[in-house]
């Protein structure tokens, strides 16, 4: 398994357990007093299928797709290096940001870093993977 | 990779890609309003990351790696397969984008309807490779 693979894994679970000990905390009765657990369900919900369920494609598809070449066979690995640095850059933003724009502080600068780090992180998969996607 | 999956996965791809600008606008939208009809866009963010992206990628790999037929076409009747490549894709799409031009009742309704029918068209052709591998002449 390469290297970055196994950051992208490690990277995935560690957003698994983190989200689903959040929407434990959700649960729980002293939630409805904690401002901030009271906005934290769409971050929530992009930790799970961001960080944990793509990040995870990203890492497996990384290792098991066809290879691009026999010098290269992953491609890029810059790019793929650069879609997992900015994928969890943009979450952790997203973490910081999201919850306080939506109890009505000023986040817009963060936000707007995370949306824009995410979306590369996405373009640079995608970039990296669809050559490595053909017919053998 | 067997063309069929090449066709699934670069479909999934693409939808990655507009669907994490759509995402990304959104999440502008949170700290800049851009706008009320920006809110629109969040049918399709949903339709192309949860469907046109994940079950479209994982469709696309399973048609290439469950177990094939020794005899006979080794991945079984692809017929299926490629009505599922074509009905899901039109379902996304007007999943997606209808409710973006104005259709907001019908669009999901027909959108999910076509999403619903092309995986019965994917368990159609998948059920008979879900086996041992190895096992079963065709």
């Amino acid at each position: 398994m390469p290297t970055l693979t196994r950051w992208f894994i490690k990277s995935a679970m560690i957003y698994l357990v983190s989200a689903l000990v959040l929407s434990i905390v959700m649960q729980l009765p002293l939630a409805d007093r904690v401002p901030f657990l009271r906005v934290v369900w769409p971050t929530y919900l992009h930790l799970l299928v961001v960080g944990w369920l793509t990040q995870l494609i990203f890492g497996v598809a990384f290792w098991l797709f066809p290879k691009y070449s026999s010098t290269h066979p992953r491609g890029s690995e810059g790019l793929g290096w650069a879609s997992f640095v900015l994928l969890n850059l943009g979450l952790l933003l997203r973490l910081l940001g999201e919850p306080r724009a939506m109890l009505g502080g000023d986040a817009a600068g963060l936000l707007v870093a995370s949306a824009v780090v995410q979306l590369l992180a996405g373009w640079a998969f995608v970039a990296n993977t669809w050559p490595r996607v053909r017919e053998r | 990779m067997p063309t069929l999956s090449v066709w699934f996965v670069r479909t999934a791809l693409a939808y990655l890609a507009v669907g994490f600008l759509a995402g990304a606008i959104l999440l502008i939208n949170r700290g800049v309003p851009l706008g009320a009809p920006v809110a629109r866009l969040l049918s399709l963010h949903i339709e192309f990351l949860l469907i046109g992206w994940m079950v479209q990628l994982a469709l696309g790999v399973a048609f290439w790696i469950l177990p094939r037929f020794r005899t006979g076409p080794e991945r079984g009747r692809e017929g299926p397969a490629w009505f599922s490549y074509a009905v899901l894709n039109l379902g996304v799409v007007t999943a997606g984008i209808g409710p973006l031009i104005g259709f907001t009742s019908m669009a999901p309704l027909l959108g999910h309807t076509a999403q619903g029918i092309a995986a019965g068209a994917f368990a159609l052709h998948a059920w008979p490779r879900i086996k041992v591998f190895g096992a079963g002449a065709s």
